[in-house]
């Protein structure tokens, strides 16, 4: 089977690649780029992309699947699908499922499940077993059924020993381990902890639970010369920490979820617990600071922590409602609204954050535009205005704060696994 | 005038002119509560149902109370959290209720903004009788009047509130309340009971007592919640009535005529000394009587709204 990508925009910054092309794309195998001859064009299905980019498949690595054990919020089938709606190639998940992702089985079951998909899923194997932070996780076993990474999120690694075995044990699959930055001590808070958390009378999560974490993280990458990654960063002194340490050539890597440099606390006003998720909201300085990092590359990727809970969990009292929410079929349009349209991201950068780096800090290969190339691609489109409505998310869970919120930028197909998913048509290519 | 809102969830964004109401309407009603019949036809035919998801005997009482002699029906629902969390929602209780037709709902809740979320489930009047450590209106409502009945105004008159500032919803209706009428709001606490960004709210802290009482007339003394102990926001309960008790001596050693609230109910010996809890200072049991007519007041003024 072929097809013939008219009018692209590809857009690769490993390449220094920016440029008006065409595509053609044999057996899901890019064998063309260029003009395209009428004897090119010969059996093959033509696309006109109208100048729409096409960088190579976005990838969030931080999704929550929630299978097994909580099949009636997501399941490996719906995950992908709303992560390919969402313009994503590829994603990892995360292991705090039930059981936790900490032996080959489950591992193998996660992979199996998604086998099929457009979408493929590079499991995060807990990094202690059940997630405990009592003893490593068969890292070694897990790395061969296909983890990527190790972590233990929802929770930091319990304490420091368990953490330095981590690394150290690691080290060995030159994989990084992920860690959610919160010191249990200080957790269990409803928000952050400031002016509008006295306010509202909720329990408050000061911001130093995440900065103790994050330090001391820091501390052991260097002292182990393990890989840490600190997923959805949201403190400015997190972010300051991570760029000193960046400069000191410690190997430490983050990512940020877009509601954390969208949205503010001042967001939870009104008790909406779809505005509840962990790290909380944090203040305007801490946003701005998210911003900063992205621009001068303290902050590697955008995540989305996508956090899919049923509506019976969401509606509720604040304080009760689970934390998280759905992010998968939002942040291309929020970035693109918020850090390309608002100049803080160029595209190239922008396509870094989505493309390169998450797939740099798990090892896994990057799509570049070549011959003889496996076509993993995500296509998009930078000025298209929509209005975000969940009940078209494909995602089996509608927890999204961003319900009717007007972006600028969307995505418009993907193709990957000899399939595209082009404006909501998914075909065999 | 009416009043601005249908509901009462809270003082942050209740207006003057809607507090003035309630403390003067309370006024007409504290003659009710004077009277030998002291009953009312004003909200007959009105269904009030007092939802109580957290323990509370005075607070319940008050309001019951004060719905019997505007002649309303009122009905008692009172849950404990344990049972809600293992069973039916909070948002399908709501619905239950509101499908046998009631007018108001006055609700007690341990987690904040839940009587927000309320009036987002069910069309009835919501009148907050504390959420979490939010809000409880009619306690700085009650407390208002008390004071204004006692030295004749509220504006420009400097309140302390002492105690365990950041876990307490009376505190923060106080000074939400207090500050919207117009007068001086400090609080005094130790360090680690006084919320990080409290300036912010415009109130002075004091982390020593007896400039506290040199500086005040009025000092709202909160209740220190026992079972906060263990939670380690301050060394025993002796070192916190060293610190911050209110004592005859600290009154006279700061030789001062001092007005003395507490919302109850009062650990004596802890916050207050027996001899302080019963002298001429406090007006304690006043505060309680108060409640009943400025409950009165809220649910009149709510419920005859359409």
């Amino acid at each position: 089977m072929k097809i013939a990508l008219k009018n692209c925009q590809l857009i690769q910054p490993q390449q220094k690649i920016n440029k008006k092309s065409n595509l053609l794309i044999e057996d899901g195998i890019i064998i063309k780029i260029g003009n395209l001859s009428a004897e090119d064009l010969k059996n093959a299905e033509v696309f006109d992309l109208k100048e729409n980019f096409v960088a190579p498949g976005f990838f969030d690595m931080h999704v929550h699947l929630r299978e097994p054990g909580r099949e009636d919020e997501e399941t490996v089938q719906t995950g992908c699908d709303a992560a390919a709606q969402g313009g994503f190639t590829g994603i990892a998940c995360m292991p705090n499922t039930e059981p936790a992702l900490d032996s080959a089985e489950v591992i193998s079951l996660i992979k199996e499940k998604a086998k099929n998909h457009l979408v493929e899923v590079f499991p995060i194997g807990a990094a202690t077993v059940g997630r405990k932070g009592e003893v490593i996780s068969p890292m070694a076993e897990l790395f061969n059924a296909g983890a990527v990474g190790f972590s233990d999120d929802g929770v930091a690694i319990k304490n420091a020993r368990i953490l330095k075995t981590s690394l150290e044990y690691s080290t060995m699959f030159d994989v990084p381990v992920i860690e959610h930055c919160e010191d249990e001590s200080l957790a269990g808070g409803a928000m952050n902890e400031g002016t509008t958390s006295t306010f509202l009378g909720l329990p408050p999560i000061p911001s130093v639970a995440e900065d103790l974490i994050v330090m001391r993280d820091i501390l052991m990458a260097e002292y182990t010369g393990g890989k840490v990654h600190i997923a959805h960063m949201s403190t400015k002194k997190s972010a300051q920490m991570v760029r000193e340490a960046k400069a000191k050539g410690i190997r430490v890597t983050s990512e940020v979820s877009p509601h954390h440099f969208t949205l503010t606390e001042e967001a939870v006003k009104g008790y909406n617990t779809n505005t509840k998720m962990n790290p909380p909201l944090r203040s305007q300085e801490d946003v701005e600071a998210m911003l900063d990092g992205l621009k001068d590359g303290t902050i590697d990727c955008i995540a989305s922590d996508h956090a899919p809970h049923s509506l019976e969990e969401k509606e509720m009292e604040f304080e009760y409602a689970p934390n998280g929410i759905v992010g998968l079929e939002t942040q291309i349009g929020l970035a693109l609204t918020e850090l390309y349209h608002k100049k803080v991201l160029t595209i190239e950068q922008l396509v870094e954050k989505f493309a390169i780096n998450p797939r740099k800090i798990l090892n896994l290969p990057i799509c570049k535009f070549e011959i003889g190339e496996k076509a993993n691609l995500t296509i998009f489109d930078v000025n298209e205005i929509w209005s975000v409505d969940i009940y078209q998310f494909k995602s089996k869970s509608k927890n999204s704060p961003f319900n009717k919120r007007l972006l600028k930028g969307k995505t418009t197909g993907v193709i990957n696994q000899r399939k595209m998913l082009l404006q909501g048509k998914l075909r065999e290519i | 005038m009416p009043l601005s809102s249908r509901h009462l969830l809270g003082l942050e964004a209740t207006p003057k002119e809607d507090i003035k109401l309630f403390l003067d309407t309370a006024t007409t009603f504290k003659e009710v509560l004077e009277r030998p019949i002291k009953r009312v036809p004003t909200l007959q035919g009105k269904t009030v149902v007092n939802l109580f998801y957290e323990n509370s005997t005075r607070t319940r009482i008050s309001f019951e109370l004060a719905e019997k002699r505007l002649s309303a029906d009122a009905v008692n629902f009172s849950v404990s959290t344990s049972s809600v969390s293992k069973g039916e929602t909070f948002k399908d209780t709501i619905r239950n209720i509101e499908a046998m037709k009631i007018d108001m709902v006055v609700v007690r809740h341990a987690a904040a903004g839940t009587p927000l979320y309320l009036t987002q489930l069910c069309d009835a009047h919501i009148i907050n009788a504390g959420d979490g450590i939010h809000e409880h209106p009619t306690q700085a409502l009650l407390d208002m009047y008390s004071i204004r009945e006692k030295l004749g105004r509220l504006e420009g008159v400097k309140v302390c509130i002492v105690g365990d500032i950041a876990h307490s919803r009376v505190a923060l209706s106080n000074i939400f309340g207090l500050k919207t009428i117009g007068a001086e709001v400090s609080v005094c606490g130790p360090a680690t009971m006084i919320p990080r960004n409290i300036k912010e709210l415009g109130v002075k802290v004091f982390y020593n007592i007896d400039e506290a009482i040199q500086e005040n007339e009025v000092l709202n003394v909160l209740r220190i919640q026992l079972e906060r102990k263990a939670g380690g926001n301050f060394p025993t309960l002796r070192e916190y009535h060293a610190s911050y008790g209110i004592t005859n001596e600290r009154l006279e050693k700061n030789g001062k005529d001092i007005l003395i609230l507490h919302p109850g109910p009062i650990n004596r010996g802890v916050e207050i000394s027996s001899e302080v809890a019963d002298g001429s200072h406090q007006i304690i049991l006043q505060q309680v009587t108060n409640g009943v007519a400025v409950r009165m007041a809220v649910l009149y003024l709510l419920g005859t709204q359409n």
